[in-house]
């Protein structure tokens, strides 16, 4: 599905990704995990062709992304900070995009299930920062495409809303689709991902199962075995 | 392109300074109008509103566009989407907006007045084919700036900048240098002097056209002498093409190597 060889990037001065191998089976939900700054949301913007990198080379679908932009109509991407044009209406909004993704999509229901209706008509810069949240996931769950990122997906949403992202996304991984997350949740991650890609200082550090990472680092609970790994390289 | 141009076109048409801008021209034209009386006067002093007013409004505009809209810029970078149609797009939407509104805004009194009846028809268009022209070369340097500075007021200053410079300091300098190297022979450079400024060509386009000697002044005389009036116009037209030209070529070229 992913493949990133050797990727660096630069920003000025500041190094944050300094050689990434990485390669994503199909199917299945991956966790990008890593302490802030570690450079997650750069590889994901990599991905997605908004980062340009220095060096290396990333390849979607056994395709080079290099200078091609039609291999993101096979992405979904939940960005970060839902930042949307503030004039808009949510209709108008998921309108405009789904005139420009020219693919089908299903966003009645999702809107029904994060009770959204009321707020249709509103302007997005009226909204509250979980309610964008809410329109960010529907804008990303409405179409039907074979790889999805999700970056920070949980960010402000309420516990009832959260409980319903999560029932998304098991969804999807039913129908087979490769799954990329970012969260600083770890009960989230711990209940979603199948896989976990550690990253520290603009390198992989880890990347393996959930059980792998318990016995590497000899902690019995998750959340303490991704704290471990994190002190250990610090001490190292 | 089309559709991000008819997004980010909808999306100013809508706003309020299209009808600021829009509402300016229309009172613009209707009290010139009143006051001279004649069309051909109003054009003469219109032309002298227009080529200063019209690059700043473009400058100004094309930088708070690209600055403002910036969320919307990266929500369409992750959709299935060429870059350069992203950028090019918002290009035109501003771009056409404002020369909509100037059109519009000049085109309405102008034509209640009986433009179609009178001599001045040609004029006009050219004023407003100038004006056009203006607006799409000072939007484009504009998005070009903005684009190339991720600091707003570093950027808003820079445009700024550029447009005192093009509109007022040049001429200074461009006087200056004419009065401290008078003993020289100066046509061809102040010939040039003028290709490079796209507010004085744009000036010299229009005084060639109403063919007033007494306000072409030492540059637009040389110009006249050189090029002849028709091939005077052909050649500044061609000119002002490059430089709509260029930035734009910049733009899509600077765009798909940048990071968001």
């Amino acid at each position: 599905m992913i493949n990133i060889q050797n990727l660096h990037k630069k920003f000025g001065k500041n190094q944050v990704l300094s050689g990434v191998d990485l390669s994503i089976e199909d199917g299945g939900i991956f966790a990008v995990l890593g302490p802030n700054g570690s450079g997650k949301t750069t590889l994901i913007k990599s991905i997605l062709g908004m980062v340009i990198p220095n060096k290396g080379n990333i390849s979607v679908l056994d395709a080079n992304i290099r200078n091609s932009w039609r291999y993101r109509q096979e992405i979904d991407y939940l960005p970060q900070i839902a930042n949307f044009p503030g004039n808009l209406k949510v209709k108008e909004l998921i309108r405009m995009i789904k005139d420009l993704r020219q693919k089908p999509s299903d966003e009645e229901k999702l809107i029904e299930v994060f009770t959204l209706e009321p707020f249709l008509d509103k302007k997005l810069s009226t909204l509250s920062g979980g309610t964008k949240q809410k329109v960010n996931i529907v804008l990303t769950f409405m179409f039907d495409s074979p790889l999805m990122i999700l970056d920070e997906p949980t960010t402000g949403l309420d516990p009832l809303s959260l409980i319903r992202l999560k029932e998304l996304i098991k969804e999807e991984k039913q129908k087979g689709k490769t799954i990329l997350i970012t969260s600083h949740i770890m009960q989230f991650v711990e209940e979603m991902a199948d896989e976990i890609v550690y990253l520290l200082e603009g390198k992989i550090y880890f990347r393996g199962s959930m059980k792998d990472l318990k016995t590497k680092t000899g902690q019995a609970d998750f959340e303490h075995a991704i704290a471990a790994i994190s002190t250990q390289t610090a001490d190292a | 392109m089309l559709k991000i141009l008819k997004y980010s076109f909808y999306d100013l048409i809508r706003s309020r300074w299209s009808y600021v801008y829009f509402l300016f021209y229309l009172a613009l034209g209707f009290v010139l109008l009143f006051l001279n009386n004649d069309l051909s006067k109003a054009v003469i002093t219109l032309m002298n509103v227009i080529i200063v007013l019209v690059p700043l409004i473009g400058t100004i505009f094309g930088v708070m566009y690209f600055y403002n809209s910036k969320e919307f810029t990266e929500l369409l970078l992750a959709q299935p989407l060429k870059r350069s149609s992203i950028f090019l797009g918002q290009y035109f939407g501003v771009a056409g907006s404002l020369t909509l509104s100037l059109v519009l805004g000049l085109g309405i009194p102008f034509v209640l007045y009986g433009l179609f009846r009178s001599e001045a028809i040609w004029d006009f268009t050219l004023l407003l084919v100038t004006g056009a022209f203006l607006t799409f070369i000072f939007t484009a340097l504009a998005f070009n700036i903005a684009l190339s500075n991720e600091n707003k007021i570093k950027g808003f200053g820079y445009a700024v900048l550029l447009w005192l410079f093009l509109a007022v300091i040049y001429d200074g300098l461009f006087l200056l240098s004419l009065i401290v190297f008078e003993e020289y022979p100066l046509d061809s450079f102040s010939l040039a002097a003028t290709m490079f400024n796209p507010i004085d060509l744009s000036r010299t386009l229009i005084l060639l056209k109403l063919d007033i000697s007494a306000l072409l002044g030492y540059t637009g005389a040389i110009f006249k002498q050189f090029f002849g009036t028709n091939l005077g116009l052909m050649v500044s037209v061609g000119v002002l093409l490059l430089w709509t030209l260029l930035p734009i070529w910049r733009l899509s070229f600077k765009s798909k190597r940048k990071d968001f």
